[in-house]
């Protein structure tokens, strides 16, 4: 323990970054520049992520890290290992033991409690970056709202696809006042954005940090026409037979066998737990058996 | 420099700080939440809430005004020694610490800019005391309404929230307790019906 900083970083670093954080905090949606340290894993391991748990997390927090809504992916085990070394924290799979999950690419089905707070990965934190690839000129279309060729892009998935191709990463505006990139979850995890926790976003090589208060309003972009559709694969989980949760099309063999099951890993198995069996699942109890 | 200025830090810092900070923006994430925020034994008239705050988010990189009674020499000597923040005049702070009579008014503290509004001040009010009722408060962080004993004059907040995305954030201390109010909170005195 006495080797490391408190949660690897050190003071003036956690300072900085939850100075950061508080202004993103009182300005939803609003992309906060921070000076990003070299952490000891690969960009793409969700550097940008693991600083902001860092400057968040306390002794007494229970860590849940999720990876693509699996809690025990390469990724998400070194990241729960590190911070069981650096910051002496529990740590959980079970959401709603958790008081602060880092993530990549999902929310958790189950909804978050008023006292968790959930620390997104975020890859490319300007959902303008796409139509627009100098900062200069995206700092400058947030300042002065000029979201019009957001708007175009996404009409014109319509006029090619007749919907909005878009189906992750799936742009919000937040408060009515910024344009906000979600994170590459699932467009089907938008509408939980609206929740009772704190959610903070951390973008590690494009140095930025942004957040969002509980009940703040998240409104994905859409037309009159075209209304915003949280949609998923048609089908139950063949596991825990639940029809509310996202799922991830898993091949089962040479022969093209599939199955579609939950992509979070902790409510399949609580619901499996408590006797929900799918089309192609197995009751627990038989297996233990 | 007087040897009592050498005491009143954090007892153990990165935790200490990590706990402050979890009040902080608890505190600044639930407008109208009032916090505990304790570690800090900083000089009189100084809170332990606002000293504790400045030992968690203030340094050489935090230009700090000390206003009224605040900017006293135990005070200073207390920030020289555990925070490095240099004390500068009001426009140049990115931290202000004073009872709410000594920071006002608040026309010339730094409210960002349309690129970057988060270079902003951020103002740590003492109070006499912090508790629910008074001003009824509205916007991100609160589920319908939440209520604080704000100061009286709520037009000020009401004019600060129509600079967003611009403006000024509060925190409001009183002995241990911490609580805030970010620009985006809207505040009036009377349940809108
Ligand atoms: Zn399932």
């Amino acid at each position: 323990m006495s080797d490391y900083n408190f949660a690897y970083l050190d003071e003036q670093t956690k300072r900085m970054i939850r100075r950061a954080i508080l202004k993103g905090l009182a300005i939803p949606g609003y992309q906060v520049p921070f000076a990003s340290r070299e952490m000891p894993m690969p960009y793409g391991w969700g550097t940008g992520g693991v600083q902001v748990s860092a400057a968040t997390l306390t002794p007494d927090d229970t860590l849940k890290v999720i990876d693509q809504g699996a809690d025990d992916t390469t990724n998400a085990v070194s990241i729960r290992k590190f911070f069981e070394r650096t910051a002496n924290v529990g740590t959980t799979e079970e959401t709603s033991k958790a008081s602060v999950i880092q993530t990549r690419h999902r929310i958790p089905e189950e909804d978050l409690r008023e006292d968790q707070i959930l620390v997104y990965q975020v890859p490319i934190p300007e959902p303008l970056r796409f139509l627009e690839p100098s900062e200069v000129e995206t700092r400058k279309m947030h300042s002065l709202e000029e979201y019009g060729l957001m708007h175009v892009k996404l009409y014109e998935d319509i006029a090619q696809h007749g919907a909005i191709a878009t189906s992750y990463a799936y742009p919000v505006k937040v408060e009515g006042r910024y344009v906000m990139d979600p994170s590459p979850i699932p467009k089907f995890d938008n509408p939980k954005m609206e929740m009772a926790a704190i959610q903070l976003f951390g973008a590690g090589r494009e140095q930025r940090i942004y957040a969002l208060p509980p009940y703040t309003q998240v409104v994905s972009l859409d037309f009159e026409d075209y209304p915003f559709e949280a949609s998923k694969a048609e089908h139950a989980c063949d596991l825990c037979a639940a029809e509310d949760s996202y799922l991830d099309e898993v091949i089962m063999d040479d022969a093209g066998g599939r199955m579609f099951v939950c992509s979070d890993t902790d409510y399949c198995a609580s619901r499996r737990k408590a006797g929900h069996v799918g089309a192609q699942g197995t009751n627990l109890e038989e297996d233990a058996a | 420099m007087r040897a009592d200025a050498l005491k009143g830090g954090f007892a153990d810092a990165p935790v200490d700080a990590a706990h402050g900070f979890r009040a902080a923006m608890n505190a600044m994430a639930r407008p109208g939440y009032i916090e505990t925020l304790r570690g800090a034994v900083p000089p009189a008239p100084v809170s332990v809430a606002a000293g504790s705050l400045l030992l968690t988010l203030c340094d050489p990189e935090t230009p700090l005004y000390l206003a009224g009674a605040h900017d006293c020499q135990d005070m200073r000597d207390w920030v020289a020694f555990h925070i490095g923040a240099p004390v500068v005049a009001r426009q140049e702070a990115l931290f202000v610490l004073g009872a709410w009579d000594a920071v006002l008014p608040l026309e010339g503290y730094a409210l960002g800019t349309s690129e970057y509004p988060d270079q902003s001040a951020t103002l740590i009010v003492e109070m006499d005391a912090l508790g629910g009722g008074g001003a009824i408060l509205r916007g991100p962080g609160i589920k319908d309404t939440a209520t604080l004993s704000l100061p009286d004059d709520i037009s000020l907040f009401q004019r600060n929230a129509t600079l967003f995305p611009l403006g000024l954030d509060f925190f409001f201390t009183a002995g241990d307790q911490v609580a805030a109010l970010p620009r985006t909170t809207k505040v009036t005195h009377e349940e809108v019906v």
